[in-house]
């Protein structure tokens, strides 16, 4: 599959912890969503970027989400200026940009991808079978996680079968038209692969009764909470009760 | 359909978060333990064909959501179905995003349930191909259909002036749910041939099946 996951690497962020890595990213990105203010938003960009680079995030990849995250920031600066009404900054076209809805967009803009750095840096990083035991480690429901693992281990191995179909529908002469028939072919191929998921987890599930799986979740992967975990949520926490004072202080802002 | 990262203000994420977590409560209460693996490959077959199947649309396609499939097949279990699946797409391709996952979920989630309950009954019923087509159709279009509006609803709660892109959505949205509703049609009339045990039971299926 072409998904970019960015936790091959060996850099001092892929060695932390994931639990207080779960944590802080959540804690970051309510902080974002609740506030406006732009010097705070301007330093979480700032954090982001840095984190990035420690995490050594290659270029390319995160360049592509960036890009698809944005595309839609430049819808809005497109349209919302243009009908948010208020004071208008300059007209093209004789349609007037409003002051407000420049600013309103560029604020959601840095919101996105302040919290979208944070997360791609300290989240992306993490291998997703110990998230999946990181999640364990943090009271998340046991069936929830098997659901999670389950989904990511098949992924791959429904992609290659979807794979294997369509190679056998090309075979034998199918190329995608806009005709009934297309649909009717690649429903029936999406109904197929339903239907081999669904034998196929007839023959785990035997399996796993054979090994007397009982509901539970047997984590093999513990995390120990190092020296360099502490420093890093120390200076998460200091970092946002920072922001947290600037914003009720409402000082440093950009504009 | 999703809500983009950074677009919900902190109470309508937080409101969010928890409607999709009394959902996915539900969901989880109703899956067995036994019944994990059959959600789960499920899930990994819908997360798949919905990022790889291209649906021809003209000079371009669309991508089938088949939240109406879920929802059919698996009722109150699609709400951690879908949490799920927002989660990884999020995390390995940056759609959606983690402040609005749990707005993405719901609006998602909660039309494949309202499907449950209108289609799944008429479904076990239907001997016939046309007829289960006409009821999967029907299904794909209003889970299609009610994803838009509860979408359109959210991002008018994340602020007035978002109306402009709800607006802007809704001419390509009729064409996805017109599509969605074909491609729902015919998945579910080759399972009711197939595989018409698919459907038969509340949840997922009756215990013991497996052994």
């Amino acid at each position: 599959m072409s998904c970019t996951t960015f936790y091959a690497g060996e850099t001092v962020i892929h060695r932390l912890d994931p639990r207080p890595r779960i944590i802080m990213t959540a804690a970051f990105a309510l902080l974002m969503a609740l506030t406006d203010h732009s010097g705070v938003l301007a330093c979480g960009i700032a954090a982001g970027l840095i984190l990035a680079l420690i995490a050594r995030l290659p270029a390319g990849p995160l360049l592509k989400r960036m890009i698809r995250l944005n595309i839609f920031m430049a819808l809005l600066f497109l349209f919302i200026p243009a009908t948010f009404g208020g004071r208008p900054d300059f007209t093209i076209f004789s349609i007037p940009f409003s002051h407000e809805g420049i600013v309103w967009s560029a604020v959601i803009t840095m919101k996105a991808n302040a919290i979208v750095l944070v997360f791609a840096a300290l989240l992306g990083t993490v291998e997703l079978f110990s998230l999946g035991h990181a999640f364990h480690h943090l009271k998340v429901p046991t069936k929830l996680i098997h659901l999670f693992l389950f989904t990511l281990r098949y992924l791959d191995l429904f992609h290659h079968e979807y794979l294997t179909l369509l190679r056998a529908m090309r075979a034998r002469g199918f190329r995608p038209r806009l005709k009934i028939h297309t649909y009717r072919t690649l429903g029936y191929l999406a109904a197929m692969l339903l239907v081999r998921s669904l034998e196929r987890s007839e023959r785990v599930m035997a399996a796993m009764k054979c090994r007397g799986f009982r509901g539970r979740f047997y984590p093999i992967r513990h995390f120990h909470y190092h020296r360099s975990d502490a420093v890093f949520s120390l200076v998460s926490i200091l970092l946002i009760a920072v922001f947290l004072s600037v914003i009720y202080a409402d000082i440093w802002r950009l504009w | 359909m999703h809500i983009t990262e950074g677009v919900a203000p902190v109470h309508l994420a937080l409101a969010g978060a928890a409607i999709a977590a009394g959902g996915v409560a539900a969901g989880l209460r109703v899956m067995k333990d036994e019944q994990i693996p059959r959600a789960a490959l499920m899930s990994s077959v819908i997360f798949i064909s919905s990022l790889v199947i291209r649906l021809p649309f003209g000079p371009s396609s669309v991508h089938p959501i088949l939240n109406g499939l879920t929802g059919i097949i698996l009722g109150w279990v699609s709400m951690p179905v879908f949490l799920v699946s927002l989660f990884l797409q999020a995390l390995l391709f940056q759609f959606g995003g983690v402040t609005t996952l749990g707005i993405n979920t719901v609006t998602m989630g909660l039309p494949a349930v309202v499907c449950f309950y209108l289609f799944n009954g008429p479904l076990r019923r239907s001997r016939s191909w046309r007829r289960s087509f006409l009821t999967g159709a029907a299904a794909g279009t209003v889970a299609s259909l009610l994803s838009f509006v509860l979408w359109s609803i959210a991002l008018m709660l994340c602020g007035k002036q978002l109306m402009v892109i709800a607006a802007l959505a809704l001419g390509p949205h009729i064409a996805i749910t017109i599509i969605e509703g074909l491609f729902t049609g015919f998945v579910v009339a080759f399972l009711s041939r197939v595989y018409p045990a698919v459907f038969s039971t509340p949840s997922l299926m009756k215990r013991g099946r497996a052994d």
